[in-house]
């Protein structure tokens, strides 16, 4: 048995503790919302935070997060409150919206470590995450507005129709 | 599925297309009747009493939910909010209150061109541009007809706005939910007039994607998401050479990997079948096979290239010809010749290829996230021994598609129902990115030899362009298609190219090599649009002739094309000076039926790494329904073009795939994502297609920005630093 805390719940499961916590969090315990694209921390589909850090997901045995806080999509905030959320649905960044899950985990991290970051930050925090729908510009001016929601400015730049 | 083949279906009679949807679909009956609007179809839409479904697209429940049936996949390009906005434009529904549902497979949902159930060639939108408003009218005409009669005043005396029908004279109103019941009682109208498009409130704006809130919080179900009580999981191990076959199986060491449950042989290989997918894929990494690599385990794409160049060197099958090509080449004032090479290409989409696959002694349901829904369950239907009514398709969200999701033989469904025949239990089939990078169906190697002829002032008087490439739909029951041994996807963007020059040739070579391919984002124009391009800046070069100014002067008669060339060389500021080291290179190409011209401005360091610093995209595309998804077409098509021209080829030896994952098939990343400009044109005209359009000019509008720079032709693809090193380097 491991066990660690889901998004805020004590969780405990059998897998084998070798077992890439994606698969566990996927197969076991039933949340979809994290997503395989490679299985060897070359996509970042699958990141997730671990203790406040972004992991993937795909190459971190269950044993690693026994005792730790792990967070998902579906922990960030089911309602699309957090800003990430928030600045990706104004932009609308998503395509096909599979890689977004990790796009978004990403991005958080990098808010929560740096509040405003440069194009540079951004570069440096999300060149992990690919996106094969191309979305990388808005992913960019999406980071940018989610940190002037955090700061406070939220209404500042409503302008999307709709 | 491509433009060219959307040109043959309106050219093609219609008795012939019927009888090669029969072939594609297996034989399902196509309706005559008007499919939408039959009892079935109403009852199709129909969810509980009291809900109102006037046709297959449209439903409205009591409680004011306004659920629309969208027979498109969702695969990224925006059908599940562009398709939504044809129907409410006349629906007049409260936009906030819409609801979108995949369709079933049923004839009522079938391309309303092509005459089955399947998503491609830009043609979700266009195609639904008069059907879905129409569906949408139709349900409007019916709700105001039931407020009508129950205020007892003439129709026409009511109007219906955000989901109220209102008779402004008596100042009622009854909500669309509170006229459901009474409106499913009214005579469908015979007559559907349509608004005047100055009347549009929806289309034309731009307008969120409806689909984006379950794409941030997780919510959103892709097929590899799905999950049955009792499913198993399961991997296939696949020959290492296409058309190979299992010679022996050792099996002992997978299963006594724990969690596995089984492991046999299948049509495609051998599958493991376990509790889970990690436990499946280690009993996969345990599994001995044994190969019969069969006749393909000499391939080599090496050797390939140099055999399409000595291909390209003899007469081939003749495309287009027009005026004395031969003559015109014999008499120029100077001559030009070019040969131009692009690799084999996987999709890559994001989500791996899967299905879920509940067979049943009498049933079979499946799950997956597919392009081509009549092809795959005729073909699942086939396997499962069952009648394709008695197997019914769940359409999920699809994590990109690209084209790979729509294949003529459903390799990724027929295998599925292969192995839920042994798994005895729902099952869902993983491929993981090295099963989908190895596993063929990839975009054509092309090989493109060009000759030019120009007349003493520079002008191109002759053309000639030979073509070397396996047919896409030689082999598949869209064979019918290949006409005069032309597969109109092998020349799209190379036989209609719009430049006026007096005597062309376009001739194709189409050898057979085992190497499964298929259509790929802009397909056939996904190589011409750079050779073509490309080999017409060597063009304008040997005429010593600006670039812009050249494709000017040759679009002379093409009006729609040359006002977004002219929008795009002043967007980019054509001819101003640039900073220092920075090239331009400009690009146009019609496909899809849609205008695109694209400029690059691009660097090359010392290393000879490209650097792409800015793209400025002109588009028509017709009437733009949602010009910010049209934006993130052009955007996405830029990014997966740019990723083509500098990162991704797929290579063989020894019949061998050599490429594994995302370390060797590189995608381009945010760090080297260019800004990127589009400007839509205003158009009436009818819409036309968005979702490959923006991919074919970039690599060549990169290369000419490329040549501008550093003097050094681009003419195979991916771009290789090496060659554009600094201890390279060439003056122009």
């Amino acid at each position: 048995m491991t066990s660690f805390t889901l998004n805020g719940k004590s969780v405990s499961v059998d897998d084998d503790p070798s077992t890439p916590l994606l698969w566990v969090i996927r197969d076991s315990l039933g949340l979809t919302g994290t997503k395989f694209g490679c299985g060897m921390a070359l996509c970042g589909a699958c990141t997730v935070h671990l203790d406040g850090v972004a992991i993937r997901s795909c190459v971190a045995p269950l044993s690693r997060v026994s005792g730790k806080q792990v967070t998902t999509i579906e922990g960030l905030s089911a309602d699309n409150s957090h800003p990430v959320q928030r600045a990706w649905i104004e932009i609308d960044v998503p395509q096909c919206g599979y890689c977004q899950s990790g796009q978004i985990m990403s991005a958080a991290i990098l808010l929560k470590d740096k509040p405003k970051p440069t194009d540079q930050d951004i570069d440096e925090a999300m060149s992990g995450n690919i996106c094969r729908c191309g979305t990388y510009q808005r992913i960019r001016r999406a980071i940018h507005r989610a940190a002037e929601i955090s700061a406070g400015a939220g209404h500042a730049h409503e302008k999307v129709a709709q | 599925m491509t433009s060219a083949l959307l040109e043959k279906r309106k050219n093609v009679g219609r008795r012939e297309f019927l009888k090669t949807s029969a072939a594609v679909t297996g034989g399902l009956c196509i309706a005559a009747y008007v499919p939408e609007l039959s009892a079935g179809a109403r009852e199709l839409a129909a969810a509980g009493p009291g809900v109102f479904a006037p046709n297959a697209f449209v439903r409205i429940a009591p409680d004011e939910t306004v659920t629309i049936v969208a027979n498109h996949s969702e695969m990224g390009q925006g059908v599940y909010t562009s398709l939504p906005m044809l129907l409410n434009e006349e629906l007049e529904a409260d936009w906030s209150r819409i609801k979108v549902e995949a369709a079933p497979v049923d004839p009522a949902y079938n391309h309303a061109v092509f005459g089955m159930q399947m998503t491609g060639g830009s043609t979700s939108t266009p195609s639904e541009w008069e059907r879905l408003r129409k569906m949408g009218a139709m349900a409007r005409l019916m709700l105001i007809d039931a407020a009508a009669q129950k205020w007892n005043v003439p129709a026409s005396s009511c109007h219906a706005n955000k989901g109220f029908v209102i008779h402004a004279a008596s100042g009622r109103n009854a909500s669309y939910g509170s006229l459901a019941e009474a409106a499913s009682h009214i005579q469908p109208p015979q007559n559907i007039p349509l608004k005047d498009p100055k009347q549009f409130t929806l289309i034309g704006k731009p307008t969120r994607r409806l689909d984006t809130p379950s794409k941030t919080n997780g919510s959103g179900q892709f097929g590899l998401d799905v999950r049955l009580p009792g499913m198993l999981y399961a991997v296939v191990a696949r020959p290492p050479v296409f058309g190979g076959k299992v010679s022996n199986i050792d099996s002992a060491d997978a299963l006594k990997v724990s969690g596995v449950r089984a492991v046999k042989q299948i049509p495609s290989g051998v599958a493991v079948i376990a509790d889970r997918f990690w436990a499946a894929k280690l009993g996969r990494d345990k599994l001995r096979v044994t190969w019969d690599e069969g006749e393909h385990a000499a391939l080599s794409t090496s050797k390939m290239t140099a055999d399409f160049s000595k291909l390209s060197a003899t007469p081939g099958t003749i495309a287009k010809k027009s005026g004395d090509p031969a003559g015109a080449l014999a008499s120029a004032a100077k001559t030009i010749t070019a040969e131009y090479d692009v690799p084999y290409l996987a999709h890559a989409m994001m989500e791996p290829l899967n299905c879920v696959v509940d067979l049943r002694a009498d049933s079979c349901e499946l799950w997956t996230g597919t392009q081509f829904e009549t092809v795959d369950r005729s073909n699942a239907a086939k396997v499962a021994g069952l009648p394709p009514e008695k197997v019914k398709l769940n359409t999920t969200l699809l994590g990109g598609g690209f084209g790979r999701r729509a294949n003529p033989a459903s390799d990724f469904v027929v295998e599925a129902v292969h192995v839920a025949r042994i798994a005895k239990a729902p099952v869902k089939v993983v491929w993981t990115r090295e099963d989908d990078l190895a596993g063929g169906w990839y975009r054509p190697k092309w090989h493109d030899r060009f000759a030019a002829g120009l007349d003493a002032e520079g002008n191109p008087i002759a053309w000639t362009h030979t073509i070397v490439g396996q047919s896409i739909m030689a082999g598949t029951p869209f064979e019918v298609f290949i006409k005069n041994g032309i597969d109109a996807a092998s020349v799209e963007g190379a036989a209609d190219i719009l430049y006026g020059i007096p005597n062309v040739q376009v001739d194709l070579h189409s050898p057979k090599i085992g190497v499964p391919v298929q259509w790929w984002r802009s397909v056939g124009h996904s190589h011409t649009g750079f050779s073509v391009e490309a080999f017409l800046d060597e063009v304008a070069h040997a005429g010593k002739k600006d670039p812009y100014e050249l494709r000017r002067k040759l679009l002379a008669k093409e009006p729609r094309m040359l006002a977004i060339l002219n929008l795009v060389a002043e967007k980019s500021g054509w001819g101003k000076p640039l900073a220092k080291g920075v090239g331009r290179g400009i690009a146009t190409h019609f496909s899809f039926d849609s205008y695109v011209a694209q400029v690059v401005e691009a660097s090359v360091e010392k290393n000879g790494n490209v650097k792409v610093h800015r793209v400025v995209c002109a588009v028509d595309c017709g009437r733009a329904i949602n010009p910010d998804i049209v934006r993130a077409q052009m955007e996405g098509g830029i990014i997966f073009g740019l990723t083509a021209a500098l990162k991704t080829e797929i290579t063989l030896e020894n019949g061998r795939v050599q490429q594994k994952n995302f370390h060797d098939y590189q995608m381009l990343r945010i760090f080297e994502a260019p800004a990127i400009e589009v400007h839509i044109v205003p158009s009436d005209a009818n819409p036309t297609g968005v979702g490959e359009p923006g991919v074919p000019p970039v690599a060549p509008a990169l290369a000419n920005a490329i040549f501008a720079v550093t003097g050094k032709r681009i003419r195979s693809l991916p771009i290789r630093s090496a060659d554009l090193a600094e201890s390279n380097e060439v003056k122009s």
